[in-house]
């Protein structure tokens, strides 16, 4: 089987050092950083990564939305991680502009009267739903590695996308699943062994594009 | 459930080695750093510290490939300090792969620095490590008692802020400075008492207990940590989000997994 080719979107905000560094480990090929969008289905799978703003990370994502919302519904493996992930909501509490609407739902604030805010720390999984590709092999009550001051709100109709909860003052979502569409809201390119896993699953995937 | 307290090594690193002391005294050359960073990650370390404590700024450019070639083998949370005196020094850190850097003297003379660092990188990058130590004068905002058994006495203290790697005071409160740096975006507190680093008799748990209730941001423990009950006592006397330990583990006196079964049995709340 060969290694797929991986492509990391670039927000222009930061450190995509481990996360190159966890894809390569865990069997991706050729990783790629793009900041446009065309031409992604030359190769196998794509990550929205997590560090960042919404707005600025938004701003540069937008000219890109309909090749992504296409390649999404053509089956196109993409991971968001954290604020990757919130991108694919309808809008977010961090920002003003709309994000990708990928899912119905928005993105709030942690509840600050009840928790410190970010989430940061290593907290455990609460798998809600069987079946999950990126959670393949994943017991329940593993734990991960969050940063994070937001949290998705998926509306009624999407909430069938949520596959793992964590408790942080609230249940929030922080592993959705929609076909080869995934989302984290923790980062596990720095959750260890079990993160390395979900690296893994995902390349899994890519694989059998 | 909620988030696990973090167990944190240390690692002080001198000219791209690290360094482990041995009765308070610096011993040269103990090793690789990747070597104890790898070794450390598998124990089960919720986060890595390095320390870099090169004195010439000739030779700083070494942490930088340190950093990477660490980062490059490990998978967990890993924060870098000593030295970082502006933007352009924790950018080259950040971008090596480290995830959050840690600043010291440089937030004291220049505050400002850390809302600077905070806008650009992002408050979980930003830990402001105060180093404190008792100080029985005047001057402080937040006072201790405590009665010392050899002249029969309650004696009135306060925790200062110092700078240079503990060689200078500031007159600064360190309870009144932690709220402070919590205003200007630091995204967690590195809380080190000076004087309990040097007994290994334990955390200075009443200045920890306070600055936990004071601030909404995380606070690492550290200095004093001899034994994994020092840790246990921490966690269960404050609201500490995390423990920090060097020679504990460096002397191999005992794991990091070790640690954590022990803390797991006396119920507190760790990843294992």
């Amino acid at each position: 089987m060969s290694k797929p080719n991986i492509a990391i979107f670039d927000y222009g905000a930061g450190n995509l050092f481990s996360l190159k560094t966890s894809l390569e480990k865990n069997g991706a090929d050729k990783i790629v950083i793009l900041n446009d969008l065309k031409g992604i289905e030359k190769f196998d799978g794509l990550i929205l990564p997590g560090v960042g703003n919404f707005d600025p990370a938004i701003k540069t994502i937008e000219k890109s939305k309909e090749i992504l919302v296409d390649v999404v519904n053509k089956g196109f493996p993409v991971l968001g991680i954290c604020l990757g992930m919130e991108m694919l909501f309808e809008n977010s509490e961090e920002g003003k502009l709309n994000g990708l609407s990928i899912f119905n739902g928005n993105v709030k604030i942690l509840p600050s009267h009840k928790v410190k805010i970010p989430h940061m720390g290593w907290n455990n999984l609460d798998i809600v739903k069987s079946g999950s590709k990126i959670l393949e092999g994943i017991k329940d009550r593993s734990w991960v590695y969050f940063v994070h001051s937001y949290r998705i709100v998926p509306k009624k109709k999407d909430t069938d996308i949520v596959v793992a909860n964590t408790n942080y003052g609230i249940d929030i979502p922080v592993v959705i699943e929609k076909n080869n569409l995934f989302g984290t809201q923790f980062h596990p390119e720095k959750s260890g062994t079990i993160g390395a896993k979900i690296m893994k699953n995902f390349i899994e995937a890519c694989n059998k594009k | 459930m909620t988030l696990s307290k973090r167990i944190i090594p240390c690692l002080d690193v001198d000219n791209g080695r690290v360094v482990k002391g041995i009765n308070f005294n610096k011993v040269r050359d103990a090793g690789d750093p990747v070597e104890f960073a790898k070794r450390y990650t598998k124990q089960g370390a919720d986060e890595l510290v390095f320390l870099d404590i090169t004195a010439s700024e000739q030779k700083r450019e070494i942490i930088k490939n340190v950093v990477r070639n660490v980062a490059s083998v490990i998978n967990i949370p890993f924060t870098v300090g000593g030295g970082i005196k502006k933007i352009d020094d924790a950018r080259g850190i950040l971008l090596g792969g480290a995830d959050k850097v840690s600043i010291n003297t440089a937030a004291v003379k220049k505050p400002e620095l850390i809302t600077e660092l905070m806008s650009i990188f992002g408050k979980q990058c930003i830990v402001v490590a105060i180093d404190t130590k008792k100080n029985y004068g005047a001057g402080g905002k937040h006072f201790f008692k405590s009665f010392n058994k050899k002249s029969n006495k309650i004696e009135k203290y306060w925790f200062e802020v110092l700078i240079y790697g503990g060689k200078e005071g500031t007159g600064i409160d360190a309870i009144e400075w932690s709220q402070k740096i919590e205003k200007l975006g630091a995204g967690e507190i590195l809380l080190t008492s000076i004087d309990a680093d040097g007994t290994q008799d334990g955390y200075e748990i009443k200045l920890i207990d306070v600055v936990c209730n004071k601030v909404r941001i995380p606070v690492i423990a550290s200095g004093g940590c001899g034994k994994p009950i020092h840790m246990f006592q921490v966690f269960k006397e404050t609201n500490v989000d995390a423990a920090l330990a060097a020679s504990i583990f460096h002397y191999e006196r005992t794991t990091i997994d070790k640690v954590k079964k022990y803390l797991k049995r006396k119920k507190i709340n760790v990843r294992i």
